[in-house]
């Protein structure tokens, strides 16, 4: 019995010992995870400076809640209001562009809502909506899932009825869901080029990077968590990170990465010229 | 149809030639449910011996506690204890860590052992208890024999608590945060979550494949089991 014991308070024990302190936590959206492309940053990343990342893969809202409660050292994500209502409260500060793509609408081939050819997104998604063809949404905080209710306000349509659809999943997942089911949905081109030949769905309205709708512009910022309210998080590597991430050569490699060709993300954070709307909310009015 | 078939000869050709990924992989869900199942089992056992052999008030309501806890949402119980750890002390180096996910699962699978290690207690209790009594043992001899009677209930604990443990994916996913290094080697990465990965980037051969890997080395740690829990006369 004794044995056991020391046995159980052994094991006890193992999970109870102290944790080396050099590592990065980094949440994320899984555009940027399952793209490879901080795969890519973070083997630079750890050749310079020897730190491992931890790379948290999950929506907009969720990586912004977890730097909220201090769980993680930095977010790179992208939905612009979002970010800007956190920096506003404090939670996270330093923000830096980092890079952009753009969101495109995707349906089926067969385009049964006859949205080929809308010159907007919230054209197409009128004609979507009117013709009930059915539409699967994240659902879910992400920054897409912000940018489609953008859509859906713009164009003074409340979504609701059986074709539209909550996946509430990633948009990988959403994807899928809507190739096999037939639908549209609004995705970042990233991951629709990354997953294309899996999937039996069109770009139906084209964003910004082929000289399509403006509104869907997806930029991509960068934070580290506020390390006056979390001084156990590891600010010092956190801007290590976003140094890195905005650097020649981080910007390289996000510019390298490409999927037949054509390039994932479109690196922005180099610039002659000042741009200081990176680094404040968007409404500020500072003096 | 045809895609299930490609993932069974992806499994196995994966299985003979396991590469980095894949190996930590495995290697990260048998060392966390094994060490949830090695912390769990001891304890579930010393408990169950103490709620089915011991005569105390609220005894019904803990058997009922314990019944209802079986069917704790593992997401639930990764939420909670991803809160709990979020909390500032000292636990709260142990986020996104293998050890933080050893807790959601001990959490999830010591309602489920301690269940049917003392539904197994009471089907034999009351006739060896009379007997080990009737012989002259005391308190805790008496828990022994009763507890050697159902060493096959206690078998059929661990190997459903190892179950369960290696098969779910919401507990570890929230409170391991599903981590591999850039390298390709898994830190908090499960093969239960490495199939969310890939069923997320559209890969449902890899995806299924990997499900198969671990459905095959589910068996292997059941047979080994099972030879361990044969009747004596049988070895």
């Amino acid at each position: 019995m004794l044995k056991v014991l020391l046995f159980v308070g052994g094991l006890l024990s193992i999970i109870g010992a102290p944790l080396a302190a050099a590592e990065l936590v980094l949440a994320t959206t899984t555009s940027t995870y399952d793209t490879g492309l901080l795969d890519a940053l973070n083997r630079s990343f750890e050749e310079l400076l020897g730190v491992k990342v931890k790379v948290i893969a999950v929506g907009t809202g969720a990586a912004l809640e977890l730097a909220k409660r201090g769980m993680v050292d930095l977010v790179l994500v992208h939905a612009r209001p979002l970010e800007d209502r956190y920096l506003a409260e404090g939670w996270v500060i330093n923000r830096r562009d980092v890079m952009f793509n753009d969101f495109v609408v995707v349906g089926p081939p067969e385009d049964p809502a006859g949205v080929k050819g809308a010159p907007t997104a919230v054209e197409a998604f009128r004609r979507i909506a009117a013709a009930g063809a059915r539409f699967i949404s994240r659902g879910d905080n992400s920054g897409t899932n912000f940018k489609e209710r953008e859509i859906w306000r713009a164009a003074g349509i409340e979504p609701g009825g059986r074709w539209y659809l909550l996946s509430g999943k990633g948009m990988g997942d959403t994807l899928v869901q809507a190739s096999l089911m037939g639908g549209y949905t609004l995705t970042d081109r990233g991951t629709f080029l990354a997953m294309r030949e899996n999937l039996d769905l069109e770009i139906v309205v084209e964003g910004p990077v082929k000289g399509g709708d403006p509104m869907l512009m997806n930029p991509y910022g960068i934070m580290a968590v506020n390390p006056a309210r979390f001084p156990d998080r590891n600010y010092v590597l956190a801007m290590a990170y976003i140094g890195f991430v905005t650097s020649p050569e981080g910007q390289r490699i996000i510019a390298g990465l490409t999927v037949g060709g054509e390039p994932l993300f479109y690196p922005t954070a180099l610039r002659e010229e000042p741009d200081f709307s990176e680094y404040v909310p968007r409404d500020w009015r500072g003096g | 149809m045809r895609e299930i078939w490609g993932s069974v000869e992806a499994a196995f050709s994966l299985l003979f030639h396991p590469d980095r990924y894949l190996l930590s992989t495995i290697l990260v869900s048998f060392k966390v449910s094994g060490i949830a199942l090695l912390i769990c089992f001891p304890v579930s056992a010393a408990l169950a011996a103490a709620i089915s052999l011991g005569r105390f008030p609220g005894r019904g309501a803990v058997k009922l506690l314990v019944r209802t806890a079986m069917g704790l949402p593992s997401v639930v119980v990764g939420l909670l204890v991803l809160l709990v750890l979020s909390e500032a002390g000292p636990f709260k180096g142990l986020l996104w860590t293998p050890r933080a996910m050893v807790i959601s699962q001990l959490v999830l699978i010591t309602p489920l052992v301690l269940g049917v290690m003392i539904s197994s207690l009471e089907g034999v209790s009351r006739r060896v208890a009379e007997a080990a009594h009737v012989l002259g043992a005391n308190r805790l001899q008496v828990a022994w024999a009763v507890m050697r009677e159902a060493r096959l209930g206690f078998l059929t604990a661990a190997v459903a608590g190892f179950g369960r443990a290696i098969a779910e994916v919401g507990s570890v996913l929230i409170v391991g945060g599903n981590i591999a290094w850039a390298d390709g080697t898994s830190y908090t990465r499960t093969l239960t979550t490495a199939i969310v990965v890939e069923s997320r980037k559209g890969n449902f051969e890899a995806a299924l494949a990997f499900g198969i890997v671990l459905m095959v080395l589910v068996l292997a740690v059941n047979l080994v089991l099972g030879l361990l829990g044969r009747p004596e006369e049988a070895r």
